[in-house]
């Protein structure tokens, strides 16, 4: 077994089928990541409720959706989903496990957020007689997004680094392609690896572009229309 | 298949899960502070080796790392059965992350502690095992509690390389009697269980730990 060189030729002849599937990657990423924040922001909303016993229920939701593996979650959305009649592909069953898992962390960020909020604007808000609606639309929120930049990206990229258990429900995403080529092939040293430096090129990008938009973002937040 | 059946094999599943748990949780550990310890006070080029092991580990995916051990390794003549690579795998990922741990912990350390060490005349090792250390330790336990629970959640990922865990036999159990609803609803909450241990074990050890160090008012 000695000798086993890496083969540049390999290399650039699988290349182009990795980099087609990354682009499912970055779809279930995308997607999952829309899914997370909307879910998140609900998640947050909902612990801020008035009534305890949706506090309540809310917090040990999220706790046992943390508290779980990504990887049954995955496969609990793809077995048990069918059982009450729905039927997904497992791109967008992919979508929903990320979306939801993500979603759970995410609330923990964006409740943060809004707990960081001084209390005044708030007092300030009721004083105008804004609705609650308003007063997280206008005021709350933009005030809350700078500080929830950094912690949201690093969840963002927490998530594309978790693409790859997707693979388990045949979606074919970047490491299942590699793993397919490997075994057709019997080298899973280049396409194993591609997969790997491709991971790790795309989350120092995104690492930057996260670093970029927090800088650039205005302190005062922005209004959301 | 009678309930109970499902739950015993799967409980079966749940001592192999502990079981790399226990043995990933030590590799991990000492990962995080020999490498947070090369990273915060070695000479540059052996810093720069603890930086790409951190970065490497962090950067890429831990289902990446446990498939390049196990399927690309043996071709280098390092052969691993599944176990010791689903051991190596988490050890290293959660180490990784655990590096930073202890990093910001050390750094969290109030910067008059040191000066009052070396205004005492305490050696640079008493400083650090006798002043930096204890009260660092406080701090790393409530980040390492989760890391703790974020390598049980990970340990499901061995399943895709054959180790017959929890997550696996799951879906053994699933494909086999199509039972998935109870199947499935006993593994999370069994993981679920799993992971709200280990919480209050670490939040019991942080209290032990922090005796004596002053913190959180009067009475202890």
């Amino acid at each position: 077994m000695n000798g086993f060189d890496w083969d540049w030729q390999f290399t650039l002849e699988v290349l182009p089928t990795i980099l087609e599937a990354a682009k499912v990657t970055l779809m279930a990423t995308l997607l999952g990541s829309c899914l997370a924040i909307i879910v998140g922001l609900a998640f947050a909303l909902l612990r801020r409720s008035g009534f305890f016993l949706i506090r309540f229920i809310t917090y040990w939701i999220v706790e046992f959706v943390r508290s779980t593996p990504l990887l049954v979650q995955i496969f609990f959305l793809y077995y048990v989903m069918p059982e009450f009649g729905v039927s997904m592909s497992p791109l967008l069953t992919g979508v929903l496990a990320l979306g939801l898992h993500y979603g759970a962390y995410l609330s923990e960020v964006f409740r943060s957020g809004i707990d960081g909020v001084e209390k005044g604007q708030w007092e300030a808000a009721r004083a105008l007689n804004l609705s609650i609606f308003d007063t997280y639309k206008d005021i709350v929120l933009p005030q809350a997004l700078r500080p929830m930049i950094p912690a949201t990206g690093n969840y963002i990229i927490a998530m594309f680094k978790e693409t790859p258990q997707l693979s388990a429900i045949t979606l074919l995403e970047m490491l299942q392609v590699a793993k397919i080529i490997g075994s057709e092939n019997f080298r899973y040293l280049e396409p194993f690896t591609l997969v790997g430096m491709l991971y790790l090129l795309f989350s120092l990008v995104a690492a930057y572009g996260i670093h970029c938009v927090e800088r650039h973002f205005p302190k005062e937040g922005i209004t959301l229309k | 298949m009678p309930f109970g059946e499902i739950v015993s094999i799967l409980l079966e599943g749940a001592w192999v899960t502990l079981k790399i748990v226990a043995l990933a949780l030590p590799l991990a550990a000492v990962m995080a502070f020999g490498f947070g310890m090369l990273r915060l006070y070695a000479p540059k080029p052996i810093k720069y080796l603890a930086v790409i092991y951190i970065e490497f580990f962090r950067g890429t995916s831990a289902l990446i790392q446990l498939y390049w051990i196990y399927f690309v390794l043996p071709f280098f003549g390092f052969s691993f059965d599944a176990m010791t690579a689903g051991v190596v795998a988490l050890g290293l990922n959660i180490g990784a992350y655990g590096t930073e741990v202890v990093r910001g912990a050390m750094a969290s350390v109030p910067k008059g502690q040191y000066e009052a060490a070396v205004a005492l005349n305490f050696s640079s090792t008493q400083r650090l095992w006798r002043i930096l250390l204890p009260q660092a330790l406080v701090n790393m336990i409530p980040p390492f509690g989760n890391l703790a629970i974020e390598l049980v959640k990970a340990t499901s990922l061995v399943s895709l390389i054959t180790i017959a865990d929890l997550t696996y036999r799951a879906k053994s159990l699933a494909d086999m009697t199509l039972q998935v609803t109870e199947i499935f609803a006993v593994v999370l909450v069994l993981y679920f269980l799993f992971a709200q241990v280990l919480a209050v074990v670490f939040r019991v050890l942080e209290k032990k730990l922090s005796r004596g160090l002053g913190r959180g008012g009067l009475g202890q």
